[in-house]
Parts: structure tokens; sequence; C-alpha cells
């Protein structure tokens, strides 16, 4: 007699999805969907105003998060969600802007913004999915691509260096910076809440199981065999030092949270600046959706 | 409804063109602009970072041409009136979002203070060779919205309306200056708040629940909401249906590209801006835009000095080209067009395109760096008056 009960329950993060664009794209055993769950729960714990929580995604599968969410939500261009969420959270102060996009995305086509977004301490919170390759167009290497591995742009094993994108964040100038797979959803889901009340440019690896393209060329296994080689070979280190956290093909994947400091985001050093040299004469950004 | 007083230095000024750019700007309620710094054009943003602080607006100085014409797309769907301002190489990289506010239908302005190319080219001197790339130079099929001013005080005006018609039209507007205009100095006169009609952003009067980000009325026009409101909508480059939701299908792509394109070029008259003169008895008709229409002014008056009856169609509005009004002026009579421009011809094709079957088109062109001897647009007129 409990089965109308429980079918009428639902899941308390469904009211952050468009469940009416569900089924998703995305492949079975794919990690982008367990990401998404992790920050709908995030939000939901967090008891964020879901009204004043924008989502920025550029291009690719990871881009497509924009879409699912039910959110004020933006698909932008191939690399360039940063720049979009930067007009967006200058304009708009009150909103919290995420910018979940993937590795192809953010740090090859995109790194330039990425470092620079990161300089200024821009109030983002940007989360990456970093599968290690380009999936959307077809599995071709990005510049995360681990050494040796097959892709279909390096038939013979990549053997360009990788962006350890933790070491990058924190030298460019991000106020948080921490890693987790999909493994780890718990510390994953606490993470994003944490950022979503923290200021300034944060920022969220997550390591994150492409079956179709990545597990099957480098014959790795599905979905479920990459939980198992994520929970295997992975090691929490909080506060560890990054340049000491590479990822490679088949080596350790430390993860935790590296780096949370306190440097001055971008508004309040602008403000700081025109109030001690401009005075009563300064009149801040207005914002026209602001209450 | 009427400029925010704040923004509006009423009064007489003695100011070049990319000044007064920034100015007409900050009448239109523009508040955010971000930019990346190229020769002819950096004076706006220049101008406009030590102005904005004082009138509730901010520039932000990006780190390239990318990052700055899609950091206005955010800032507007933020709420923000906002414009980007560049040149020549850091139009080209504009171009995807240029496609993308045309997609999203972002109202937003692009200024392009024109210098020599392809490439590096000249870049202190002028050209108008970007005609064509502000027309195409983003992929895929649609209508575009430019403007060309050919005076300080046209870049004040016309500043104004480019940012009148993309929030009307809601798409972005090219405002194609050129090096000349924007470094010539002359007085501007810059009316009372009061006398600057601004066209208001169409925000929905709907609820959340009634809303459809991207379904139109009877002008094609959506209604916007901006982020933070509620509203909860979803914006994307994909083709996309009327909640604005992606969809991948050949009648999607043919309802929202044909509407897009139809927003535009079915307001044709409305968006036909020229300055005419001598057009009633004239068997040659000079058709120029932008600097290079001032230094035609003086072949103009050479040649009806000597007797020829040549008229002047200055085009203040370049796209949508205006086929229709160029087809009305050569049905009067028109022996030929006379078309000078700094490039190799870019509007000269589209005035024969227009009006070919019945008048002929003589371009004379400058391939860039200077303006024409006017002998030359001179020598061109008295040969399609024989």
């Amino acid at each position: 007699m409990t089965t109308a009960k429980t079918t009428s329950a639902i899941n308390p993060v469904e009211p952050l999805l468009r469940t009416e664009r569900i089924p998703h794209i995305w492949c079975p055993g794919c990690g982008i969907g367990t990401t998404v769950n992790c920050f709908a729960r995030a939000l939901y714990e967090s008891k964020a105003n879901l009204d004043k929580v924008a989502v920025v995604s550029g291009i690719g599968c990871t881009g497509r998060v924009a879409g699912y969410v039910r959110l004020d939500s933006f698909h932008t261009t191939h690399g360039r969600a940063i720049p979009f969420a930067t007009g967006l959270k200058l304009a708009n102060p009150e909103l919290k802007v995420v910018v979940y996009s993937g590795d192809g995305d953010l740090f090859a086509i995109g790194g330039n913004h990425f470092i620079h977004a990161a300089r200024r301490n821009m109030d983002l919170k940007v989360i990456c999915v970093n599968n290690l390759l380009y999936a959307m167009t077809g599995g071709q290497m990005a510049p995360t691509t681990p050494d040796k591995a097959i892709t279909t742009t390096t038939p013979y094993g990549a053997f360009e260096p990788t962006f350890n994108l933790p070491a990058l964040a924190e030298a460019a100038g991000a106020s948080y910076v921490a890693r987790w797979t999909t493994f780890h959803v718990r510390q994953l889901s606490k993470s994003m809440a944490e950022v979503l009340n923290k200021k300034g440019f944060c920022f969220i690896e997550i390591v994150s199981p492409c079956p179709t393209l990545y597990q099957r060329r480098n014959k790795m296994g599905d979905g479920l065999e990459a939980m198992k080689y994520y929970k295997a070979k992975s090691k929490v280190r909080n506060g560890a030092p990054t340049s000491e956290i590479e990822l490679s093909r088949d080596g350790e994947i430390v993860v935790g949270k590296f780096v949370d400091r306190e440097r001055p985001p971008y508004e309040e050093l602008m403000r700081n600046r025109l109030v001690e040299q401009l005075g009563d004469r300064y009149i801040p950004m207005e914002c026209s959706v602001c209450g | 409804m009427q400029a925010d007083p704040r923004g509006v230095l009423t009064g007489v000024h003695f100011i070049d063109g990319d000044h007064a750019c920034c100015e007409g700007a900050i009448a239109a309620g523009a508040r955010f602009a971000a930019g990346y710094p190229i020769t002819p054009s950096t004076e706006v943003v220049e101008r406009f970072a030590s102005r904005a602080p004082k009138i509730g607006g901010m520039l932000i100085q990006m780190e390239d041409e990318l990052a700055a014409s899609i950091a206005i797309t955010g800032a507007v769907w933020g709420g923000a009136k906002a414009f980007t301002v560049t040149s020549g190489p850091g139009f080209s990289l504009m171009m995807e979002h240029i496609g993308y506010a045309v997609m999203t239908e972002t109202p937003c302005v692009f200024v392009n203070v024109q210098r020599g190319g392809p490439s590096t080219g000249l870049p202190t001197l002028p050209a108008q060779s970007d005609m064509m790339q502000a027309r195409w130079g983003s992929h895929g099929d649609y209508e575009m919205i430019a403007l060309s001013p050919n005076s300080p005080q046209e870049c004040f005006d016309l500043a104004i309306r480019a940012f009148n018609l993309s929030e009307q039209y809601r798409t972005p507007v090219m405002f194609m200056m050129d090096e000349c205009v924007g470094h010539m100095t002359e007085k501007v006169v810059i009316p009372p708040a009061s006398e600057i009609e601004i066209y208001p952003r169409r925000h929905t009067k709907k609820t959340p629940a009634e809303y459809l980000a991207y379904a139109a009325g009877s002008d094609l026009v959506p209604e916007m909401a901006h982020a933070g409101e509620g509203y909860r909508f979803h914006i994307t480059g994909l083709t996309h249906d009327e909640r604005g939701y992606p969809m991948m299908n050949v009648p999607a792509q043919d309802k929202l590209i044909r509407r897009l394109a139809r927003k535009i070029k079915g307001a044709e008259e409305q968006l036909t801006f020229t300055d005419e003169a001598n057009l009633e008895d004239a068997e040659v008709v000079v058709v120029s835009y932008g600097i290079t229409s001032r230094v035609a002014q003086k072949a103009i008056d050479e040649a009806r000095a000597r007797g020829k009856k040549v008229g002047r169609c200055r085009l203040i509005g370049v796209w949508p080209f205006p086929d229709k009004h160029l087809r009305a002026i050569a049905a009067r009579g028109v022996k030929a067009f006379v078309v000078p421009e700094i490039n190799l011809g870019q509007i000269a094709r589209e005035v024969e395109r227009a009006t070919g079957k019945m008048a002929d088109t003589i371009p004379v062109t400058h391939a860039g760096g200077g303006v024409h001897d006017p002998e030359l647009i001179l020598d061109a007129i008295m040969e399609a008056a024989k």
C-alpha cells in the first residue's frame, strides 16, 4: 500500500530541473548528469534564492547543462561563457553567476578568459566537467588529455603536456580551488554549496568519465568501471599543493579543496578605487533589475 | 520616453567623432561598455571610462575583442544597455558574437571606426571597407541594421538612433564610422535630455508562467525578460523554439531564420534613412556615405555649377539596403548612379543590384588610407552626364 505514496513523492531536486526536456542528450555512464544532480542538491541545500542564480555554459557536452536547469540560463558561444558571465554579473550584481562548462571549452578556446577572470577575481563560480577530451565533436584531444591516451586526433597516443587545472587556477588568482570526481558526489555537492556562498573567482574541477569516447578507446570500461577506477585511484588530500596534483593517464587522482583564500573581488576593487578618487561623485553601476 | 538627464551633456561642444559617439551612447542610456584598445576607435571607450563612473555606468577593458563582444551581451541580459567599440582586426574577431546577438535577439551596438585593411592594414588611416563585413561577416543567413555618420554631430545623433533601433528590433546594430569622421573635430550640439527620444527596452509584462522567451507578435519582435526577475528563461545560440529551447529540425530553423530576417527586411521602408538634394530633375545621382559623402559634395557642387543635373543621395542607413527607395529614385529618369567609396566597390555592387535594370552604376573606388580627390568623382559625374 506504500506504492502510491512512493510514486507521488518527487525527488527534492526535481523542481530545479527542466523535466520537460528529459531525456537529456548525455550517453549512458556519462558523468555530467551526476554533476548536475550534485549541483541541484547544492542549490537545494544552500537555500539559495533560485530567481537570483544564473547558469552560463559554453559549447560542448557540458555546455548543455544550462539547458537542463530551471534557472535563468545561457548557452553561449564556444569558449566564451566566462566573458558573457562577466558582463551579466557586472550588470546585475545580485545574481550568483555559475559558469558550467567542459575542459575543452574553458581551457583551450576559452583559456584566455579563464586566466583573466581569475586574475580579476571576478565573482564567478566556475564548474569544469573534465572528461579529458572533446566529446561533443567525437572524441578529439583536449589540453587535458593525458599522455599516451588515445583520441581520434591522437590515434597513436597523446604526447602534448597537459594543463594542471587547479595549479593554473591558483596561479591565475582564484579564491577557491577544488577537485573531485563523479564518484565523490557528497563532497562535490558540499563544494558546490560552499562556492555559492563565497565571494570571488571559485573553481571546481570534476574528473568525469566519457564512456563512449574516452573509456572505450582507452579500454577503461563503462561508466561503472570508471566509478571503481576513481574509487581505487583517488586520494583526498585537502590543502595539497596544486603543483603536485597533475592528472595522468593511470596515476593517482588527488582530490579535495586545495585553495580557499580571501582576495577582494573585482567589484570591490573597482568600487574602492573609484570612491577613493571620486568620492561622492561616484555612482555605482546601476542595476535595472535589482530589488 | 525621454533620455536620463544625468547622462546628457546639454550644450555646444567642440569634439571629435569618437567623443561624440560616446556621448551619443551615454545619452541613449548605455551604461555598460566592454572594449579592447584598437586604433582609431579607442577614444570612444577612453571617454566612457572617464564619464561612466559618474553616471552609474562602467567600462570593463576585456582581454580581447571576443570577450568584449560577448560581455556586452551578458550585460544586456543582466538589464543594461551596452555597446562595444572596435576597428578592423577587432571587428573581425567580433563576428561570432554579432551572430550570437542576432540569434538571441540581444539589443546592443557595435561601433566600428573603420581603418584600412585587410589584416593590420592601415591602423591610423581611413577606409570604408568593412561595409560588407558588417552585413555578412558572421556565418549564416541574417539581416543587419547599419548606420553611417558623416560628422561628429551625426556620431552623436545617430549613436542614439543606433541604440533605439537595436531596442525596437531587438538586434545588434552596426555603427559604421570611419577614421576621418572619428578623428574630425567639429561643433556638436547636444540638446536637452527632454528633447532626446529613447526607445525603451521591450520588456515583457507577462508573468513568468505566461512568458515564452521567443514568442513574437505581429511585428515579429519578441518581448524580453532579464536574468534575476524570476522568469527562469533559457537563451541559446542553437536554433530554438518559442520557449528558447534547442530544436534541431528543418521547420524550427525555417520558422526562426525567416522571422529574424523578416523583422528587419520587412521594415526596409522604416529603416531607410537618407539625406538627399536635387533629385527632382537629376540625371546623375551620387550615392555615398560617411566621410566620402562630404568629399563627394564638392564634386556635386562643381558639376552643378557646370550645369549638370546631379543629385545627392547619402545613405545614413546602409543596411538593410534601401533597394525600394533607390529604385524609386531611378524610376524618375536617372541615367547613372555614381558611387564613390573608400573600398573597391562594395556598396556600388548593391546599388547595381537594386537598380541595374534601370540605370548605370559607376563605382569610384579608393583602396583606403585617405579620401578621394574630388576631381575623380567629378570626372565620373561628367562622364556619366554626357
